[in-house]
Parts: structure tokens; sequence; C-alpha cells
């Protein structure tokens, strides 16, 4: 299965900024290069980015949830 | 009051820096701790430690409510907000005290007050305290800022009125950035600050950034000298110094009475610091802003005056009054902090949280390491990323600048990438030898040292 990958440990956010809509929801088609989240680590943002394509099958971990280095953010469907 | 237990509402080296001066002074301590610093030094060193919550500090060490419950259920008699996270924040103060405990800072209404820019600008000018020229307060919408643009000449800083740490600032060359950069400004402002409230500065091209650290009690007050912070990336401070090498006496004198003037005009309580903006070239010194709390370069007058601020400031929120008389204030040779951060300065400075393998830190009267770690530590990634400060004395600037390169070099960390090369490359430096360091230097230097300024695909 198809999936993505945190590159850093921190805490996961699913929305650009509180109170906004989610970059991505269960069930959205996602390109390679499509920012799925952020992840902050030491108060810097990092947008998370899709490097396959799919359908969201499932996010892994939820919005503003600590996350380690190599942790699966998101299930994909191929 | 005495203080018999202090909570501690802050986590990292300045916690430990808090209970270390507490105890000094026989005060019992608890510590406050999130689930993600279970094993931090502070939790260590404290009588007691409570966990607060989760770890995004929203959860935890930002939770107000849920800190002042943990520090009455401990059984405190006051709380030390050490500096970020509710430090400055008004509330806070108010919910601490109105439940009979004592906040270590000034009172709620002066942290409002100061916590204003645009307000701490009218105390200022009140105060007789030269300010960078700027608008009279809030500008209300962009046309009051064009007008108030044209009168301050340009170029002109837009900031946030409720800003901090170099966030909602724009600056504009032409009225045309100014219609188009104000509104960025406001909605940056209302995101961060909840507080869109904008104010117009002159910028000052070149300025050096000095700061005068004060003592109140409530009624008078005293300073403890200037220190000089230019050395700055994206207005964050890297390095600090005391004395400001690039003031004259009578300079110095004027500026720190200043500081004086305005601290006792507000009727200030407990640890202070005065940014002001220098420019070396007319000799003017204007004030920008109040921070009303301990600040992390403190030790740095620590180390030229021999007054332990953080004590000081503890002992004033007691209800003593100030430990010395300014006559009594005197300063000895020349001190610099660097901020040791873990964070990669050749790969774009990207932060590296993990694991301490080995630390060995030189030991040494002339110098002192505030620190958070130990061997075997996990730095978590949900936090800034200051691991410690190593502060240096010397007789004179040159001899600490020697002894700060001496210190680096017997300073060992392994496991994380840390800020120390960014350090020893500026030690060499001989324009930072020569004290040539204004606030946007360090950006331009950076820029072009290949060691620090790799090509993006290598970031």
């Amino acid at each position: 299965m198809p999936e993505i990958r945190s590159p850093l440990p921190g805490s996961f956010y699913r929305r650009p900024a509180p109170g906004q809509p989610p970059f991505k929801e269960v069930g959205d088609k996602v390109e390679p290069g499509d920012v799925i989240g952020l992840v902050e680590v030491m108060k810097s943002f990092n947008e998370i980015r899709a490097d396959v394509a799919g359908t969201i099958l499932s996010f892994a971990v939820e919005d503003e949830e600590p996350v380690m280095a190599g942790a699966v953010l998101v299930e994909l469907e191929g | 009051m005495t203080i018999r237990r202090l909570f501690v509402a802050n986590r990292g080296e300045i916690a430990v820096r808090i209970i270390r001066a507490a105890k000094s002074l026989g005060i019992e301590t608890v510590q406050a701790y999130s689930e993600a610093d279970r094993d931090m030094l502070a939790v260590k060193l404290a009588d007691e430690a409570v966990s607060v919550g989760r770890p995004a500090a929203r959860h935890s060490y930002l939770d107000a409510a849920g800190l002042v419950a943990a520090a009455r259920k401990t059984g405190c008699d006051a709380v030390h907000p050490g500096y970020g996270f509710l430090a400055e924040n008004a509330e806070f103060a108010d919910m601490v005290e109105s439940f009979g405990m004592v906040f270590v800072g000034p009172k709620a209404d002066t942290i409002r007050r100061m916590g204003d820019k645009a307000a701490a600008r009218e105390a200022a000018i009140a105060a007789g305290v030269p300010v960078v020229p700027g608008s009279k307060g809030r500008v209300a919408d962009v046309d009051a800022a064009l007008a108030a643009a044209e009168t301050i000449g340009y170029p002109v800083m837009i900031k946030a009125a409720a800003g901090g740490g170099g966030r909602g600032i724009r600056i504009a060359e032409t009225p045309d950035d100014l219609r188009r950069l104000a509104p960025q400004a406001q909605s940056e402002a209302q995101a961060a600050f909840r507080d869109g409230g904008l104010y117009l500065e002159r910028v000052i091209e070149n300025a050096r950034h000095i700061e005068v650290q004060i003592l109140g009690d409530g009624s008078r007050a005293i300073h403890c000298f200037e220190r000089e912070c230019s050395l700055q990336r994206r207005r964050q401070k890297v390095w600090e110094e005391a004395p400001a090498a690039c003031l004259d006496e009578a300079t110095r004198q004027r500026l720190c009475a200043s500081a004086v003037a305005l601290t006792e005009s507000v009727g200030y309580r407990g640890a202070g610091t005065l940014e002001y903006l220098y420019d070396e070239p007319s000799g003017a010194f204007f004030f920008i802003e109040m921070n009303t709390r301990i600040q992390v370069e403190h030790p740095v007058t620590e180390m030229i005056t021999g007054i332990d601020l953080v004590a000081a400031m503890i002992r004033i929120a007691g209800g003593e009054p100030l430990p010395v008389t300014q006559d009594q204030v005197t300063r000895t040779g020349h001190a610099i902090e660097v901020r040791i951060n873990a964070e990669d300065p050749a790969a774009g400075f990207l932060p590296c949280p993990g694991t301490v393998e080995y630390l060995s830190v030189p030991t040494d009267p002339a110098i002192r390491f505030d620190g958070m770690i130990y061997e075997g530590y996990t730095v978590p990634p949900f936090y800034d990323s200051l691991l410690g400060k190593l502060i240096v004395h010397g007789a004179t600037r040159g001899e600490a600048i020697d002894r700060m390169a001496a210190a680096l070099e017997g300073f060992t960390l392994t496991g994380l990438k840390t800020t120390v090369p960014l350090h020893k490359a500026l030690a060499a430096d001989p324009q930072v030898r020569a004290g040539k360091a204004h606030t946007r230097f360090l950006e331009g230097w950076l820029a072009g040292n290949p060691a620090f300024n790799p090509p993006k695909a290598a970031q």
C-alpha cells in the first residue's frame, strides 16, 4: 500500500492554520508534490508533500498529534 | 510576604536557572512538565514535579488555568513564568494573583500597558524617552497609515501593536508598498496575536540593537547597564554581549538614565528590559519596546555586574525592596553569550532534535554554561531549539572573544547538530572582532559565507 511518511519528528497538522479547512480529506486524490499537512519541529513548520499519486484511504496520525521521523502519516490507494 | 514554595511554569534552561536561584534563597520549587518533558533536567532538580498536560504547548505550558490549578494543588505561594509561553500574559498574571499567589514579574496592568507596543511608545514619550519617529499610537486604517508615513518619511516599518518575535513586521519603501503591505501585516498580526492593530516607525538603517536591563520594586528602579544584541538572524538573537562597545560613556549614562525614568514612571516591579535602536553615525538612540520579563541573555549582565537577576526578581516579588542602590551597581570587564541551539547551521538552520550522546563543557571561573541537557537526554521536537547558553567573561572585549573561541573549542556535544560551528566562525570573524556588526550584518554575512549558505539542492 502506498504511504506518505514524515521525514521529521514533531507535531502533525492537517490544516494550514487553526480554523481553516484541512489540506486533504479521506477520499481526496493526491498527486506527487501536493501538500498533505505540516510537521512542526522546534517552532519551524515544514510542508509535507506527497511523493506518490493515489487516493487517501486514511490518516494514520490525528491532527495536532506527535509523530516520529519515518512514521506513516497517510495511507493511499494507488 | 516571603515566598516559601515557587511553581516554575516553564521548561528548559530557564526552568533550571529559576530552580537554582530559588535554592540559593532557601525556597522550595515545584516544576511543571508536559508529558514530553518528563526527563528534563529541571524535573530532576526541583523538590517536586507535576505533569501539566500533553506535549503541545497549548495543552501544557500555555494552559493558564491548568498551570494555576497545578500550582495551587502543590501548595505553591508564587509562580515564576520564565520567558516565552505565558511570561508576558496579563490574564495569566491576574489569574495567579486572584488565587492569592505571587506572580514573579510586574503587575498585570503593567504587562498589559507595555505589551501594547503603541501604548509603550506613548509611555516612553510621556517619560521623555526618545522614540523612533513614527505614528501617534495605532493607525486606524490604510489611509491613516499613508498620512502618517508622509510625516514620518519613507522607508517605514509597519509593526503589529501586540507584536513580538519579529512577526507582523513589513517594510514599505513607497506609498504603493504601504498600501499593499499594511493589510498583510494586519492579517499576520491578527493571526499571531488576535489583534490586528498596527503602528508605523521610520526605518533606522543599519542600527545597533542595544537594551538596558532594569530592576524595579514598584516605586524605585535601577539599571544594570546595557547589552548589545545586534547579531540576529530572522530577528532572533544569536550572540549577545555587555557592555555595548559602540557606546561612549556619556551616551551610556543618558541611555541607562532614560530606561530608569521610563521604568519608574510606570511603577515597574521585577526584572525587565528596555530595547533601543542606536544609530551609530548620529549617536542617537530610540526606545522601541519593553520586555516585562527576564530575558534569555540576562547572564551577560550578571557576569559584568555580579548581580543575580533571577534571585533579585524573586526577592522583589516576595515584597523586598530593591536589593542594591544605583551607586552599588558597578561593571567589570566584558561578557559574551552565545545561544547553542539544536539546529544545523550548514543546512539552513534545520532543527535537529535527538539524543545527547556525549557532553563536555569546559570548567573555568570565567566560563558559565546555562543548559538543560545531559548525556542520554533526548531533546523533544515540540519546543524551541535552545539547548543552552555559553557565557564567558574577560577583562576586555578582545579577551572575552578569545575566551569564547577557546570555550567553544572545549565544548563537545555529540548526537545532535548544534549552532557551535556558527559561533566559532563568528568569534574568528574580523568584522565581529572589530565590533562592526549592526542588526542586518548577520544575514548578509551568512548569505556570503559558503559554509552556511549551501546550494539549495543540499538543504
